[in-house]
């Protein structure tokens, strides 16, 4: 289904949204990750699992492109290639917030895309919505719980209405009513709106909710990547095995 | 008498203020580069604006005096006994306190900050700005530093200045005279002025850290 031009442009650009390609990341000696192909369709949500070091934040910083790989390179073929449209939007494992109240943090992206006041406000204060964020607007955003602070850092991403967006073990702390909160609204976002996820997680319940596709990482390679129910019910390769029976690897 | 004092007092606002102002413009970009840059001639520029920190303020003034007399090397420039030549000292002399200030607020946000600023669309310029922005109680904090530190210096202003009256005498040099003509009163009252516009500067940069809603570091809130 996916031709490839030379240079690794996809042909097929009108479904793919994301393409890393030949992805090789060390910290000086330190070999971190290696990813020889990954694609994002839209209304794809791959999951991305694995032990802990096993490179799932490292992949997520590569594709946002706010690290770079020592070689390969990411492209999203739904861009206008002048890079802002379309590119990869990341929710951070530990998100940082600027001094501000709740509103300016989330209406930050949409500063820098110098959108009009009212349209601004209107947009922000839908996604609070979604988010269930709407008494908090006006707090102070440093003196945020770690949850709060994770919800925002979401709703900052998703008030840009990104075509690709990567969360970064985003439910991790959560309470369970936010968590199925931050499911219900990162699924539809895929499903309903098209757009494609990346999503890192530990958490198994998680992954079988909602992943469509599932990639297993260890120690930087990539251990098996496939269609999620598959992945779950006959899991191809041994190490795939253990981990789902929840073996400690390395 | 209150005709003097005003003088003086104005003298005092017009040489440190210019001089905090330079000082900053100077400062704040290079203490915000040295903050972030992690590389070794960026550690040794701060190791050495810290140095400078101890610069004792008759040294700067002896090397000016040298450099600004009339057989000195810029002694056709007739700034010596001038305030120019007084704002240039106290430039020296508050430049490296804004430097270590300002780079140690800069360094204090993480780069980190930036790079999520730029997972949601934000050009490098765009992502640095903001991180200054949260620096920016320290810049005020450096700031007032300065201009605290310029306005109740007395050393370099003293010998470069020559407490000429009417002409280069400010607050530290008036009450330095007037103590030695055993004007106490009057010494004491500049002395009163002086702490005053410590406090203004102080108050005006709590107000201001108030207002914007940017909490100060704990060392300037106390």
């Amino acid at each position: 289904m996916t031709e490839r031009r030379l240079g690794g442009v996809a042909v097929s650009a009108a479904t793919e949204l994301l393409v890393a390609e030949g992805l090789r990341r060390s910290r000086g000696r330190t070999f971190q990750l290696a990813v020889d192909r990954l694609t994002l369709r839209a209304g794809e949500i791959l999951c991305v699992l694995g032990p802990t070091g096993a490179g799932k934040s490292t992949l997520l910083r590569l594709l946002a492109g706010i690290e770079r790989p020592d070689e390969g390179c990411v492209t999203w073929p739904g861009g206008d290639g002048a890079g802002r449209r379309g590119r990869p939007l990341l929710v951070p494992q530990r998100p940082l917030l600027v001094t501000g109240t709740v509103r300016y943090n989330v209406a930050l992206g949409l500063r820098f895309r110098k959108t009009a006041t009212a349209e601004l406000t209107r947009l922000v204060d839908r996604v609070a919505e979604r988010l269930e964020l709407t008494a908090l607007l006006d707090r102070p955003a440093r003196q945020l719980s770690g949850g709060e602070t994770r919800l925002v850092a979401l709703a900052r991403a998703l008030v840009l209405e990104p075509d690709v967006l990567l969360v970064d073990e985003p439910t991790a702390d959560l309470d369970p009513g936010r968590g199925a909160l931050v499911e219900r609204v990162l699924t539809e976002t895929a499903r309903r709106r098209g757009a494609g996820v990346v999503w890192t997680t530990h958490n198994l319940f998680q992954a079988r909710r909602v992943a469509t596709t599932v990639m297993l990482l260890c120690g930087g390679e990539v251990v098996e990547v496939g269609p999620a129910e598959a992945f779950f019910r006959t899991p191809r390769t041994p190490l795939a095995r253990r981990f789902l029976e929840g073996e400690l690897l390395y | 008498m209150s005709e003097q004092i005003t003088d003086v007092l104005l003298r005092s606002l017009h040489v440190s203020g210019l001089a905090t102002a330079i000082a900053c413009l100077l400062g704040v970009p290079a203490g915000v580069l040295l903050g972030r840059s992690r590389r070794r001639w960026a550690r040794l520029a701060r190791l050495l604006a810290h140095t400078l920190l101890a610069l004792p303020p008759v040294v700067v003034g002896l090397v000016l005096y040298i450099v600004f007399s009339r057989s000195g090397p810029l002694g056709n420039w007739g700034w010596l006994f001038t305030t120019r030549i007084m704002v240039l000292a106290q430039v020296i002399l508050a430049t490296p306190f804004v430097v270590s200030v300002v780079a140690s607020a800069m360094s204090a946000v993480p780069v980190e900050l930036e790079l999520q600023l730029q997972a949601i669309g934000a050009s490098r310029l765009q992502a640095r700005l903001l991180a200054l922005r949260e620096a920016l109680p320290g810049i005020a904090l450096a700031a007032a530093a300065a201009f605290g530190r310029s306005i109740s210096e007395v050393g370099a202003v003293l010998m470069v200045g020559g407490n000429i009256e009417q002409h280069t005498r400010v607050l530290t040099t008036a009450i330095v005279l007037e103590t030695g003509r055993g004007h106490f009163r009057l010494a004491l009252l500049l002395g009163a002025i002086l702490l005053t516009l410590a406090l203004a500067a102080n108050a005006a940069l709590l107000a201001l850290s108030a207002r914007t809603g940017v909490a100060l570091p704990r060392a300037a809130a106390e």
